[in-house]
């Protein structure tokens, strides 16, 4: 079974200029495992797709099931549950808490998830160990580099366990060597079984993925497997 | 989230502003501080009035002699000598509810020992004048009814003249002299400490109505029966205004006065008197909780414009914390809890400045101050609920916000 079911997903803006259709009825499977690029240019609706596909925003018509749970049916604290459970999203701009170290950004998701102390900096520790910033733990974010900011939110993303990675252009406030590292880590973790969607509108960064979906006014216009880049190919050095 | 990792993660929030966060609490410091103050100070005042009513006598009224007119003169108030002994006796014997009735004449005398003297005033005073005030002797014993009867020449001396004039030593069974005349120290009153009008009440020697009257302050008591002025002791405080009625007419009996014609005495409720002060002293008290709570309230807006303020800031961080899994209402007490912990912080503090200034004026003013535990607690609760009330609205509109929106906000 797919992890996630998009059946006539439609987003549809009551604005005082009229109404905007965002997205109109797609209908998206993405199985388990996968690593899956939304390319499109602004406006195409990736925006809109993957905010719904997060559970930040609720559809005004269609269907989407994510690890068998009907979004749509989901109050407010519902969805803030499955956010919590099932989704870890990575930032373009990091938006990591400036006052609290490393460790404890990366603990946020499971305060909300109710684990306890201990737990909480076993796991973290642990994410960040995944990410290889574990002797980083207690820097604060402005005493770390873009690059290992984006290490530590997706440590945060990844501390739950979620069934998916949803990241909105993770490397559009790095340079091209370090977004090339933060892509190897996607891909390392997309071997060891993450699902991930990458929203991007930059075509170098899509090509890391297996899978390709593009956008254009609201509806799917490419959906299409490919080969790879390995990012490892491209900067040797940052995949040790 | 759990309570103490709310309160800490608001604590480190307001450390990361500790300059403006310390500003905002500054309105409910003073507020709070106001508020412990003025009740530990209004409640000081209105024990020393309360001190002053039990050192008066609980119950009390006092009639004095009227005015009374001679070839046309009105002379003032007290100038008749009209009422007594015998008043007193037939207002003890006659009206409802008294318990005392207590005659008593009074001068200025110059109390001789060897040695010392000492300048004072002087009393006649007859047995109920003990209960009419309750006020005993502290050492040796008051007078027997024999020595009344015979208006012998004993003495009993108030705490201060006792102290100006033996100092340490025993002054029962030492002579002291009024007028020439020795009279025989035989106790000493317990202390009373000030009235209610600023006097030294220990300032003061007792004798025997009749030597009073006969031996030393005799010139304004010709008549051999009358008196100065009779306290009354009523058992009850309700029994006082109607009893004032009945001794009124009872006097205008006695004293043959009918229809229009002036009294020629009057009737002064003591008690009344007593707690007029007292419950002014309420009224200032009150009056300057009032206005503590004012600068409460100006403190609880500091905190809500804070927290508007805080909110917009950190709406990115709202925002992320709703797309890792916070619910509204997680935002919600976040921001709830963290204007509570600001104002509880500033209340505690308040506290310290409240009490602090609280003992100083009572060093100052030499009052009784009190900064009660309830006061305190009121003080707490207080300052809580201000920051409860006032955070709720910047708390509810943290929680309101749109995940997508505030995410975007730079």
């Amino acid at each position: 079974m797919a992890l996630i079911e998009t059946r006539d997903l439609s987003r549809v803006y009551d604005l005082d200029a009229g109404r905007v259709v965002a997205l109109d009825g797609v209908s998206l499977a993405i199985d388990q495992g996968d690593f899956v690029a939304v390319m499109g240019p602004s406006g195409s609706g990736k925006s809109t797709f993957m905010n719904l596909i997060g559970c930040l925003d609720r559809p005004t018509g269609g269907h989407y099931r994510l690890a068998g749970t009907a979004v749509e049916s989901l109050n407010a604290d519902g969805l803030a549950r499955l956010r919590n459970r099932e989704i870890g999203f990575v930032f373009q701009q990091f938006n990591l808490l400036p006052r609290v170290d490393a460790l404890g950004n990366v603990e946020l998701p499971m305060i909300y998830a109710g684990f306890d102390r201990r737990t909480r900096r076993e796991h973290a520790l642990q994410a960040l160990g995944r990410v290889g910033l574990a002797e980083r733990a207690h820097h604060r974010p402005m005493q770390l580099s873009g690059g290992q900011q984006q290490r530590v939110a997706i440590a945060r993303a990844l501390v739950n366990s979620p069934s998916l990675l949803l990241a909105d252009e993770p490397t559009g406030a790095l340079d091209s060597r370090t977004a090339n590292e933060i892509m190897a880590l996607f891909q390392e973790l997309n071997r060891e079984g993450a699902t991930i969607v990458l929203v991007t509108h930059d075509a170098e960064v899509g090509r890391h993925a297996q899978r390709l979906v593009r956008f254009r006014d609201g509806r799917v216009t490419e959906d299409r497997r490919q080969t790879p880049i390995d990012a490892r190919d491209l900067a040797p050095e940052a995949a040790e | 989230m759990r309570l103490i990792e709310a309160i800490r993660s608001a604590l480190s929030a307001i450390m990361a502003n500790a300059l403006r966060s310390l500003l905002t609490m500054l309105g409910i410091v003073i507020g709070v501080a106001a508020v412990i103050a003025m009740v530990a100070i209004g409640s000081g005042a209105r024990n020393l009035v309360d001190q002053q009513i039990r050192s008066l006598g609980a119950n009390l009224a006092i009639v004095t002699p009227g005015n009374v007119t001679q070839g046309g003169a009105r002379l003032g108030a007290g100038a008749a000598s009209s009422l007594t002994d015998e008043d007193a006796q037939a207002i003890r014997r006659e009206i409802d509810g008294v318990v005392a009735a207590a005659p008593f004449v009074q001068g200025g005398a110059q109390v001789v020992a060897a040695g010392s003297n000492w300048g004072t005033r002087i009393y006649g005073i007859d047995l109920d004048w003990f209960s009419a005030r309750e006020w005993d002797v502290a050492t040796g014993r008051t007078f027997d009814p024999e020595e009344m009867r015979r208006g012998d020449i004993v003495i009993l001396l108030g705490q201060t003249v006792a102290r100006n004039l033996f100092g340490d030593e025993d002054p029962i069974d030492r002579v002291v002299r009024v007028r020439n005349v020795p009279f025989r120290v035989i106790g000493v009153m317990a202390s009373k400490g000030q009235s209610a009008f600023g006097q030294d009440q220990d300032d003061v020697v007792f004798v025997p109505l009749d030597a009073g009257r006969r031996r030393v302050i005799g010139r304004n008591y010709a008549k051999d029966r009358s008196v100065g002025s009779i306290f009354v002791k009523f058992a009850n405080e309700s029994d006082i205004e109607p009893g004032i009625g009945n001794i009124t007419e009872l006097l205008r009996q006695r004293h043959r006065i009918t229809g229009e014609q002036e009294d020629d005495f009057s009737i002064r409720n003591l008690t009344e008197i007593a707690n007029t002060a007292s419950a002014s002293a309420n009224t200032l008290s009150m009056l300057l909780a009032a206005v503590a709570a004012v600068s409460l309230l100006v403190g609880g807006i500091g905190i809500m414009n804070i927290m508007l303020v805080s909110v917009t800031e950190r709406t990115r961080e709202i925002g992320l914390r709703l797309a890792v899994g916070a619910r509204p209402r997680d935002i919600l007490s976040q921001f709830l809890i963290e204007a509570t912990t600001l104002s509880t912080i500033g209340g505690a503090l308040g506290i310290g400045l409240g009490a602090g200034a609280a003992y100083a004026v009572a060093q100052l003013a030499g009052w009784p101050s009190l900064v009660s535990t309830n006061a305190i607690l009121m003080a707490v609760g207080f300052s809580a609920l201000v920051g409860i009330s006032f955070g709720f609205y910047p708390a509810q509109r943290a929680a309101k916000l749109d995940p997508i929106e505030a995410l975007r906000r730079e």
